[in-house]
């Protein structure tokens, strides 16, 4: 179970206003998180990450405490170790698709089976400037899995695949979430986009 | 014709950039994180140099450096170190004075750089340090080079500086920017020009190196 209460400042062209969540999450479930532009969606997966703190509250994971404002916990990203999915990737120039998941994990046999599941095999010494947009997208989300987290956060992370390569992976990454036993959350901005994958939807506003 | 000076010159310029880069990493990596009005000051100290009159800071440095008071008297009792008219006070002279060329390109690279690259590692389980060696230093090569020919080249190019806490000593101070002007005072301009042209061309091949490395890697080199 993974539980979250948090009240975190947000600033916006006419002032500040405050992302407010209490929310929890079935260990396994996957939930679509929509809202407006602005409305703080990037910025909740990044508290959640720790890479940003909140002004208060707690987040609480499989009965780990990462964060809380009374106790005064704050776990780093290092520790909480939640897959990431950027919105612009955040692949890293200097390494190729191989390196990529090379640095995530030592697990080789793992690593062939993202490849494959991403369908990456072809590009593995290709650096991410040689990829198009779509296999930056796929190797971001393979990234991400490597670790095999137990929370993935996942910030628009099917925008620039096409609509055949996107249902073909959502069917692997189904697959791979049930086997993983990963808790996701995963932010759009197309809420009739995921349908069928997730298992709850929240709005912010 | 005695090429000592040269030969120091280039000494000088090596060891400087080299102890520059330890320095330098880590003092632009923190400075380039985050703002608060310590960090401010200091990036202002560090960039004195660049606006200072190069005899001013020698004058300070001799004065601080001097064996008879100060942090100078007690270099020289505790450790029996001298830095006025002795080789290792050009060492630290230059540090102080190249050190904005070294410390200024790779802050602002690593300050383009996107947090969510760091985030991305961290969110692997790697350390700030991992961070840091494996993905941050990598994706700066292009400003990492400009740095350290910068400070290479702006290093055999003191004078003023070197000439106050160093002194004109031969085969001790006596680089070739000091000899120059020494050759020039004895009227010898066959030998002033020697090291010039020396000077000219070392520093003419390091910096079209670094335009032509960097093109092949898309980036201006004062980007």
């Amino acid at each position: 179970m993974i539980s979250i209460d948090i009240e975190k400042k947000l600033k916006a062209y006419k002032g500040q206003h405050v992302l407010q969540i209490k929310q929890q999450f079935a260990t396994g479930s996957i939930t679509k998180i929509y809202g407006p532009s602005g409305a703080g969606k990037t910025t909740l997966l990044k508290t959640i990450a720790g890479f940003t703190e909140p002004e208060r509250g707690k987040i609480i994971v499989n009965d780990a405490v990462w964060f809380d404002t009374e106790t005064k916990v704050n776990l780093p990203p290092q520790n909480r170790m939640a897959g990431f999915v950027f919105q612009d990737y955040a692949l890293f120039p200097n390494m190729t698709v191989q390196e990529h998941l090379a640095y995530a994990t030592t697990d080789t046999e793992w690593i062939k089976r993202l490849l494959a599941i991403g369908k990456l095999g072809p590009f593995t010494t290709h650096k991410p400037e040689y990829l198009s947009g779509g296999q930056q997208q796929r190797l971001a989300i393979l990234r991400a899995l490597a670790i095999k987290p137990k929370l993935l956060l996942m910030d628009e992370p099917f925008s620039a695949l096409d609509p055949d390569n996107k249902s073909a992976l959502i069917e692997e990454l189904k697959i791979i979430f049930r086997e993983l036993g990963v808790t996701v959350l995963i932010v759009t901005h197309n809420p009739r986009e995921l349908d069928g994958l997730t298992d709850l939807e929240i709005i912010v506003q | 014709m005695d090429l000592t000076p040269i030969y120091l010159t280039l000494k000088l310029a090596a060891i400087t950039t080299l102890l520059l880069l330890v320095i330098g990493l880590p003092v632009a990596w923190w400075l380039s994180r985050g703002r608060s009005f310590f960090k401010i000051a200091l990036e202002a100290i560090i960039t004195m140099p660049l606006v200072l009159p190069p005899s001013v800071l020698g004058f300070y440095l001799l004065l601080a450096f001097s064996p008879q008071h100060g942090i100078g008297l007690w270099l020289q009792k505790t450790f029996d170190v001298q830095f006025v008219f002795s080789f290792k006070g050009l060492v630290l002279a230059s540090i102080i004075y190249s050190m904005p060329f070294m410390i200024g390109p790779i802050k602002s690279a690593l300050q383009q750089l996107p947090a969510s690259l760091s985030q991305a590692s961290y969110s692997l389980g790697k350390s700030r340090w991992q961070t840091f060696i494996k993905v941050l230093l990598p994706n700066i090569k292009p400003s990492l080079l400009t740095a350290i020919v910068l400070t290479f080249a702006h290093t055999l190019g003191e004078f003023g500086v070197v000439l106050m806490i160093g002194g004109n000593i031969p085969g001790v101070t006596r680089v070739a920017s000091i000899a120059v002007y020494d050759s020039v005072e004895q009227m010898d301009y066959h030998t002033a020009n020697v090291y010039s042209l020396v000077l000219f061309a070392i520093t003419f091949v390091l910096v079209i190196a670094v335009f032509i490395f960097n093109k092949y890697q898309l980036k201006s080199p004062l980007e």
